[in-house]
Parts: structure tokens; C-alpha cells; sequence
């Protein structure tokens, strides 16, 4: 077969492994939408605070040196030791549920029975406020985040595929990682919704609070739970996305790219989000590939956003989102 | 849940129904209760007691506060004044939950189910306050956790078959009928075992046969597992027929307290159901 075949291809695997980046920043919005019809404007920046907090733990920076050193004119900058990976990525995911919790005490506790709207105003303040917490805390430049993941291309595949087709396929062991540990993620949060006590109990709250409350079921505890889940999902997102491009601002900015994830998948649907994220990173590789080219290229900075359109037209609720039937 | 039915003696406090039954002492007083809305009085100044395994009604025309009286009870509402003692004991203004697990279990006048599980999974929601297994057992289904979703399957399944059920275990509970969302309902708190078990106008909306199949599971409930029992009703006849004391309200008053037979004959139950010329 051609090499334009096997190159066409190639495109639509990378495109997956895309999709799968993206879809783990669109499954932390599913998570609290569901749970608590929310629209967590701030998950994008979650994502980017968890990944600098690894960072700054990991390579021992002093945390707001910057203020502290501004202040009273001293010159810290590290506690001069490394911590160890996995203990790094522990101690990020306690930063993360004390995160959690001060939402809940702060914000979410004070605005119980309102709008929508409103809840979703308040996140993205919470998303400014968090930026420039992350900024002060470690610093605003950009920053190599290492936890021993694979990277780079990888050689056996490149060979073996050679020997088979003939054409030799370059795929990122990182991105072979992160398919994996998205599907984990996926497998182990929609068991641990449907068969555990707190599964049934989050699943309850999304659904009627009045009813959970008279099962004797706690809001707080829920909410809390939910964003902490929320905020594990952002550190996974954040370690992918952050050894592939390294720490920095605009690593926010993919949570623009969940958007049109969300509006195919649905916003309820962790499948969804899931297949949605697939289907927005294959469609935009290979719309560049076999399109790009007629059209003078850079398309994909646009093409998953016509797609989402094109959906919020045709089917709002997205593929797998639940119909929306609004009784007269 | 223990049945104090085939008794003998009848303990203090409390009395021996008609057809046999033997009622307990007192297992929630309401003493001086008084809500207020802003400038509206909702309840005002209501005390009344709730025996040991009795069935009790609350009834009264609409808007009379009975389901005021119902979510003050259950949490849902803290009175200005008054005392609830519950088990002997004085209870500080608690949330819904923490009523919930005190061991009190309530359904509500317009079905507040989980629509989108099915009614298994409704049902065993009814079981959170019974699950003692914590989250990091949960998270990783070891031990105590599998073995805890395997005992409490059995008790709602159980309950599956007390309410015949077994046909919908499966639906998603928004499909269902009215009448059966009613027993879904019924279902998830009974599956809390509770001590004292509300029910807001659990007939209101059904037929006369889903009235009579309601009437049927409330005496069932209380016969054979000894539930206590305080429901809210607009329908005098079928109250009547259930209760073993009867707690009539009117525009946030007691305006009678009684077995149904003293309640019936009581000249100003008579007048607040019927009206009367005010001269």
C-alpha cells in the first residue's frame, strides 16, 4: 500500500492520543457538572496550578519566595533538597483536596440554591484567583516537569512497524502512556461511581438534593468529595500535558479545547467525554492532513470548534448527553 | 427493628389499639413547637407525642402546616420555639442528614426519587446511613466495603420483594408510574430500617386502587416490623381506616388530638372541614 495510506494513518493514531489529552481535561468537567450541575470554568487552571505545585514540591522551591524575598529584601529560592516523584505527586493530590475544601468552605457553602449562572460566575473567579495564586506561590516562568514518564518516539514500534508494512510509524511513547492511563482513569471512576457507597451517594446528590438529604446523605461531604476528584483528575491532565510541553500558562488554555469536546460528548457523559475527545483529536489531524492543505493550513485551530457548532445545531445534548425535554 | 405487637403487658405510657395491638411509650415529643415565615405563622405553639410502633396521622385541610409540621420533624425546617425530644432525649436543631442518620426516614409529597438510577439503585441510596465501611475501603472495594454492598443487597432485596417490586428493579425510577414511584419511595426509607418513619400525603394523586395496595403496605410495614409510623393526609376516610391516633391542625393550630372515633365526633374538627358561619 501507499505511504500516503500508512502516513494518513499515522495522522489518525497521533490524532487519538491528542483526543486522549483532551478528553482527560473534559472528563474533570464532567465530573462536577454532573455531580453538581456546575460548569467548572476554573478545571483548565486546576490543571496548570497542579502541575506548577508538582514542580515547585518536587525540585524543593520555597513556595511565594517570590513575595517573601520582595518583602524583606531576602534572596530564597529553595529548600535545596528533590523529593521523590511519586511522594511529589502525593503531597500535590493533599494540596489539591485542602483545594477542595476551601472551594466548598469559601465559596460553594455560601452560594447553596443559586443560579446556575451564578455558581459558574463564581468559578470563574475562582479560575482568575487560582492563576495568580499559582503565579505568586512558584513563579510565572516556564518550567520542565519530569516524573519519570516515558517520552520521546518510540524505537520498537517505529521498527516493528516497519517490518510489517514497510513504513515505519513515529508514535510518542508519551502519548502511548497517557491512552493508557486515561482508560485506567475512566474504568476506575465509572466503577467507583456505580458500585461504591460514595458512587451512589455522588450519583444522588446530582440527581434530587432534597431526596440525598433525607437519606442522610451530607452536601458538603459531596461537594468536597466531588472537587477532590476533580482536582486528582486535573493533576493527571496537568502531568500529561505538562511533560509534553512543559509547565506553563497556556497549559489553561487546553481547557478552551475541552469545550468543543464537552458540546459532542455531552456534558453529562463520562464516556462521552471520553469518545468526544477522540473524535475532536482525529477529525482535527486529519482535517489538517487531507483539507489543510487546499485551504492554506492552521486548521486546526479552528476545526473543532466548527464541529461543536455544527453539533450545538444539530444535536445539543451532544452524543451521549441526556435529552433535554423541558415540560409545558 | 423489634416488634412490640405480641407484647403482653402494655408498657408505661403506653395503651392497647382496639384490634389488639400494644402501643409503646412515647418515642418523639413534640413540645410547644412554633414555626414562623418572616411575618407568617406557619405552626404555632403545637405539642403532641408519638408512641412506640403506633400509626400516627397528621391531617387537616390544605395549608393547615402539616407539612410544615412533617419537614420540622425531619429537619428540614428549625422551629423558632419549642422542644423535640426523640428516644428520651433532647434534640439540639440538627441538619436533614444527621436527622436521617438519628434514624429517621421520610418520603415527600411530590416524590423526591433519584430519576435517573434505577430503582435498586434508589433503594440502596436508602442504605448510606447503614454502610460503616470508609472511603478508602470503598475506593478500593476491599474487605469490609464488598462485604458490607453484599449484606445490604440482600436487605433491599428483601424489600423488593416485601413491596413486589421485582418486576421494575431494573428501570430507571423516571419511567415508572406514578403510583409505583410512590412505592419506590416508600421503598428507599424503609431500606434505612428507621425508628419513626414520615410520610407526606403518601396517597395524595393515586386511584383507589393504588390507595387501597398503600394502605395495604403502611399496615404491613407496621405490623411486621414494628415501624412507628406518622403520615400526613388531606383524605380523612382513608386516615381513619389506618391510623391509631389522629393529630388534627388547622391554619397552624391543634385544633384536636385523638383516636379516629374522638377525632370524627369533635365539634371543631367538624367545623374546620366543613365550615362553619361565623356569626
Amino acid at each position: 500500500m501507499s505511504d500516503t495510506f500508512f502516513f494518513a494513518v499515522e495522522v489518525a493514531i497521533n490524532g487519538l492520543m491528542a483526543g486522549v489529552m483532551y478528553a482527560l481535561v473534559a472528563l474533570g468537567f464532567v465530573l462536577i457538572f454532573k455531580a453538581s450541575g456546575v460548569f467548572n470554568y476554573a478545571q483548565g487552571v486546576m490543571a496548570l496550578f497542579a502541575a506548577l505545585t508538582l514542580v515547585g514540591i518536587q525540585s524543593g522551591q520555597i513556595p511565594f519566595a517570590h513575595v517573601i524575598n520582595a518583602t524583606f529584601g531576602t534572596h530564597l529560592s529553595s529548600f535545596g533538597w528533590n523529593v521523590p516523584s511519586l511522594l511529589a505527586i502525593l503531597l500535590t493530590m493533599g494540596v489539591m483536596v485542602l483545594f477542595a475544601i476551601l472551594v466548598e468552605r469559601l465559596v460553594l457553602k455560601h452560594l447553596v440554591n443559586q443560579e446556575p449562572i451564578i455558581l459558574f460566575m463564581a468559578t470563574i473567579g475562582l479560575a482568575f484567583f487560582l492563576e495568580g495564586l499559582g503565579d505568586l506561590m512558584w513563579g510565572s516562568e516556564i518550567k520542565k516537569l519530569d516524573v519519570g514518564l516515558p517520552q520521546g518516539i518510540s524505537g520498537t514500534i517505529e521498527n516493528v512497524t516497519h517490518e510489517w508494512f514497510g513504513y515505519g510509524f513515529f508514535i510518542d511513547r508519551l502519548d502511548i502512556i497517557a491512552a493508557m492511563v486515561a482508560t485506567v482513569l475512566v474504568i476506575a471512576l465509572t466503577a467507583y461511581s456505580r458500585y461504591t457507597k460514595q458512587g451512589r451517594a455522588l450519583r444522588a446528590v446530582a440527581d434530587d438534593h432534597q431526596a440525598a438529604l433525607s437519606v442522610g446523605i451530607s452536601l458538603r461531604f459531596i461537594w468536597v468529595l466531588v472537587w477532590s476528584i476533580a482536582g486528582f483528575v486535573a493533576l493527571v491532565a496537568g502531568i500529561m500535558w505538562g511533560t509534553k510541553s512543559g509547565v506553563q500558562f497556556s497549559l489553561s488554555l487546553i481547557a478552551l479545547k475541552a469545550l468543543p469536546v464537552l458540546m459532542l460528548g455531552g456534558f453529562t457523559s463520562i464516556p462521552g467525554a471520553i469518545v468526544g475527545g477522540l473524535i475532536i483529536g482525529v477529525g482535527e489531524k486529519l482535517f489538517e492532513f487531507f483539507v489543510g492543505p487546499m485551504v492554506g493550513g492552521a486548521t486546526e485551530n479552528w476545526f473543532a470548534y466548527v464541529l461543536a457548532l455544527v453539533f450545538l445545531v444539530f444535536r445539543p445534548q451532544g452524543l451521549f448527553g441526556e435529552k433535554i425535554i423541558e415540560r409545558v | 427493628m423489634s416488634s412490640l405487637t405480641h407484647k403482653e403487658e402494655v408498657p408505661e405510657g403506653g395503651y392497647r389499639t382496639p384490634d389488639g395491638r400494644i402501643i409503646g411509650g412515647v418515642l418523639m415529643d413534640l413540645k410547644d413547637i412554633t414555626l414562623r415565615f418572616g411575618g407568617v405563622t406557619a405552626i404555632s405553639n403545637i405539642s403532641f407525642d408519638i408512641r412506640q410502633g403506633e400509626i400516627r396521622a397528621i391531617i387537616g385541610p390544605n395549608g393547615a402546616g402539616k407539612s410544615s409540621m412533617l419537614n420540622v420533624i425531619s429537619g428540614f425546617y428549625v422551629p423558632q420555639e419549642g422542644e423535640i425530644w426523640f428516644r428520651g432525649r433532647k434534640r439540639p436543631p440538627l441538619k436533614p442528614y444527621q436527622v436521617a442518620r438519628q434514624g429517621v426516614a421520610r418520603t415527600f409529597q411530590n416524590i423526591a426519587l433519584f430519576k435517573g438510577m434505577t430503582t435498586l439503585d434508589n433503594i440502596m441510596t436508602g442504605r448510606v446511613t447503614r454502610m460503616k465501611s470508609n472511603m478508602l475501603e470503598q475506593a478500593i472495594w476491599w474487605g469490609r466495603a464488598e462485604r458490607e454492598e453484599v449484606e445490604n443487597r440482600e436487605v433491599v432485596e428483601r424489600i423488593i420483594d416485601f413491596l413486589e417490586i421485582q418486576a421494575i428493579r431494573k428501570t430507571p425510577v423516571g419511567r415508572l408510574p406514578y403510583g409505583l414511584q410512590k412505592r419506590v419511595e416508600l421503598g428507599r426509607a424503609l431500606a434505612a430500617e428507621p425508628d419513626l418513619l414520615l410520610l407526606d400525603e403518601p396517597m395524595a394523586g393515586m386511584n383507589v386502587e393504588e390507595k387501597e395496595d398503600m394502605s395495604r403496605f403502611i399496615l404491613d410495614v407496621n405490623d411486621e416490623f414494628g415501624t412507628t409510623i406518622a403520615l400526613i393526609e388531606h383524605d380523612m376516610g382513608v386516615v381513619m381506616d389506618l391510623s391509631d391516633r389522629v393529630v388534627v391542625m388547622d391554619y397552624g393550630r391543634k385544633i384536636g388530638d385523638g383516636t379516629p372515633d374522638e377525632v370524627r365526633n369533635d365539634q371543631a374538627v367538624i367545623d374546620a372541614y366543613l365550615g362553619v358561619v361565623h356569626e
